[in-house]
């Protein structure tokens, strides 16, 4: 009887497009939305994603996220180093800092200061230059969208022009000479990067009693990373945490304290809503409108679990169909958006989540039906 | 009320009531009804709106059950059958026909007289080349075989739908108002085709019509009024004042 239960449902064009409608829009809501709000929660430890050398961060206990610095001592620099189970320990500095441009205006920039020795802590991938560079007079490297965007110097026809290796700018009235551009993991924040060593960014930066932002630690080999990191806390009284554990501050700090989840939960909620009352009603007038059948192939010797199997068949096809559509479409979204600045990811994870949200909605609209053909008197089908 | 014939009993009730609701709702849709029907016969049952007409079909087709009395088809009570059962007996042994057709609207009219071959479990191919053999029957060809419902007249859908209701060789076929839907030409080509193709193979058919013009097709005729079967003729000449 499978094949009498797809024809049904897609020989009604209208309400089987529709079914379609309700669960193709659901699901693309759900994913994409989704996809955007994990794409926004990547971003905000994307500077952690780039900076993978380290295993453990050191900081103020009061830090939330990773742009919450709170300036430590220098000398927790050397006690950390004196841990045991520490192979290197390198300061970081991170912090806003106003650069000047060719045309007189101002932009603020995540200046980042790396270890003068070591350079721990650096661009993933340089596009010109090398990260030894940095060692040249004056030296910055510049993340590629903020050179080609907020960076952009204005060329004598008025239109912008890359920052490019040989340019200066000015930050808090030092000169500063690109000598490389790098490319980035984008961060929450939209301000270009700038990286120097950690001597020129504490010039650099406005004048402040303590300017280590955070120190960068690796264990070494074989240790227990967490049995560091405690140690550590013990030893300096700062917080110490895993690469994988300041990720969670950080996304725990967005999640709790902004409207990001509320808004982006409030869009899925919709999109699942919408869905439903779409689909799941479409798919209610269905089984309505065809019941006088239902009714027939009962009376016929159709038995209550072949008229189930028959809708739940008829539900997994519209589901299945909707969340390929929906879901196809969410990924053509993410794929035209790529070169944007929309955060957009799609990991497996949401396909999952997408998928089990169609199915409830499936069910939901199934189950109804179910009950409304199992209720049904056979004797209907006399009449008129 | 029993019929002059040798031919076995198909459908027989006894002392059959039917209540719709309870209390001071309730509503006697059948009293105490009586009847036989034999294998080979044509039996109609007429009367007037509300007459009980499509209650006693329903029950003798096992597809509402009786308050009290007893109904056999084929000496099976459905009284006593589990509900699983009764649709299985329904499925192997009776054919219906209804007023509005109820084809199924997305299915070609092979594929809709495939349906009950394919309730029993049988493979789409072997249920679809047995459906065209019954379709033959009642003078399809090819083409309109592959037309859906919408595409065919209505009495073109009634034939489809008298095909169903014998393609699985059942013992008994209901018809609800065959012909209520037709002109007249058209109601009385079914209702030839009825007694010519479904009547054979000692069937038992029991037709509910309102329409007068085919009581001639009849072996018998019960006359129903207020849930009682008030007279059983053979022809229609003999019903009480000519009144159905």
């Amino acid at each position: 009887m499978n094949f009498v239960a797809l024809k049904m449902l897609i020989g009604d064009r209208a309400k089987y497009l529709g079914i379609l409608m309700g669960l193709t829009f659901a699901s693309l809501l759900i994913t994409q939305q989704l996809s955007i709000f994990v794409g926004l929660m990547g971003r905000t430890f994307g500077f952690l994603s780039d900076t993978a050398q380290a295993d453990i961060w050191v900081m103020d206990p009061k830090v939330q996220f990773i742009d919450d610095v709170k300036p430590l001592q220098d000398t927790v620099l050397y006690r950390v180093r004196s841990v045991s189970g520490v192979e290197w320990a390198v300061p970081l500095y991170k912090g806003l800092i106003k650069a000047r441009l060719g045309d007189g205006n101002f932009q603020t920039c995540n200046v980042v200061g790396l270890d003068d020795a070591t350079l721990l802590g650096g661009p993933p991938e340089m596009i010109h230059g090398k990260l030894a560079d940095l060692r040249r007079s004056d030296g910055v490297i510049v993340d590629d969208v903020g050179a080609a965007d907020k960076l952009a110097k204005v060329g004598p026809d008025g239109k912008s022009v890359p920052l490019q290796i040989g340019d200066t700018l000015e930050l808090n009235d030092r000169r500063a000479v690109v000598v490389g551009i790098c490319k980035i993991t984008r961060t929450f924040q939209s301000q270009p990067m700038l990286y120097t060593t950690y001597t020129r960014a504490v010039q650099f930066a406005p004048a402040e009693r303590h300017l280590l932002s955070f120190i960068m630690v690796k264990s070494k080999p074989g240790e227990n990373i967490q049995a560091v990191c405690k140690l550590i806390t013990k030893v300096t009284g700062y917080a110490a945490y895993t690469s994988s554990q300041f990720k969670s501050v950080t996304v725990s700090y967005f999640m709790k304290y902004t409207g990001i989840p509320i808004n982006f939960g409030i869009s899925v909620l919709l999109g699942f809503i919408v869905g439903t009352a779409i689909a799941g009603q479409t798919f209610f007038n269905f089984t309505l409108d065809n019941l006088r059948y239902f009714g027939t192939l009962k009376a016929m010797g159709a038995s209550n679990g072949t008229l189930l199997r028959m809708i739940v068949l008829q539900a997994a096809l519209a589901g299945g169909i909707g969340y390929g559509l929906g879901v196809g479409a969410a990924s053509a979204f993410g794929w035209a958006t790529k070169h944007t600045e929309l955060a957009f990811q799609l990991p497996w994870q949401l396909l999952v989540l997408s998928a089990g949200a169609v199915v409830l909605i499936c069910v939901g609209s199934a189950l109804v039906s179910m009950l409304k053909v199992v209720r049904l008197e056979p004797a209907i089908v006399f009449r008129s | 009320m029993i019929p002059r014939t040798n031919n076995s009993v198909a459908v027989k009730c006894h002392n059959l009531k039917k209540i719709y609701g309870e209390g001071q709702a309730a509503v006697q849709a059948l009293r105490q009804v009586d009847l036989e029907v034999r294998t080979g016969e044509l039996l109609m049952l007429v009367g007037p709106s509300g007459c009980g007409k499509t209650t006693l079909i329903s029950i003798i087709a096992g597809i509402l059950d009786q308050s009290e009395g007893d109904c056999l088809v084929f000496e099976q009570d459905f009284k006593s059958m589990r509900v699983q059962d009764k649709t299985r007996y329904r499925g192997q042994n009776i054919g219906f026909v209804f007023q509005a057709y109820n084809l199924i609207p997305a299915l070609t009219a092979a594929e809709n007289v495939a349906v009950p071959l394919l309730l029993h479990g049988a493979k789409r191919s072997q249920a679809t080349e047995r459906a065209r053999e019954v379709l033959k029957q009642v003078g399809f060809d090819d083409r309109m075989m592959g037309s859906l419902p919408a595409e065919l007249s209505g009495g073109q859908q009634q034939r489809v739908a008298i095909a169903r209701a014998m393609v699985h060789n059942p013992k008994l076929i209901v018809c609800d108002e065959p012909t209520s839907a037709l002109d007249h030409d058209n109601g009385q080509r079914i209702m030839e085709l009825l007694r010519q193709v479904a009547l054979q193979e000692g069937r038992a058919l029991v037709v509910v019509t309102h329409d007068a013009r085919i009581f001639g097709f009849a072996d018998r005729i019960a006359r129903m009024d207020d849930g009682r079967i008030e007279q059983v003729v053979r022809s229609p000449n003999e019903l009480n004042g000519g009144k159905k």
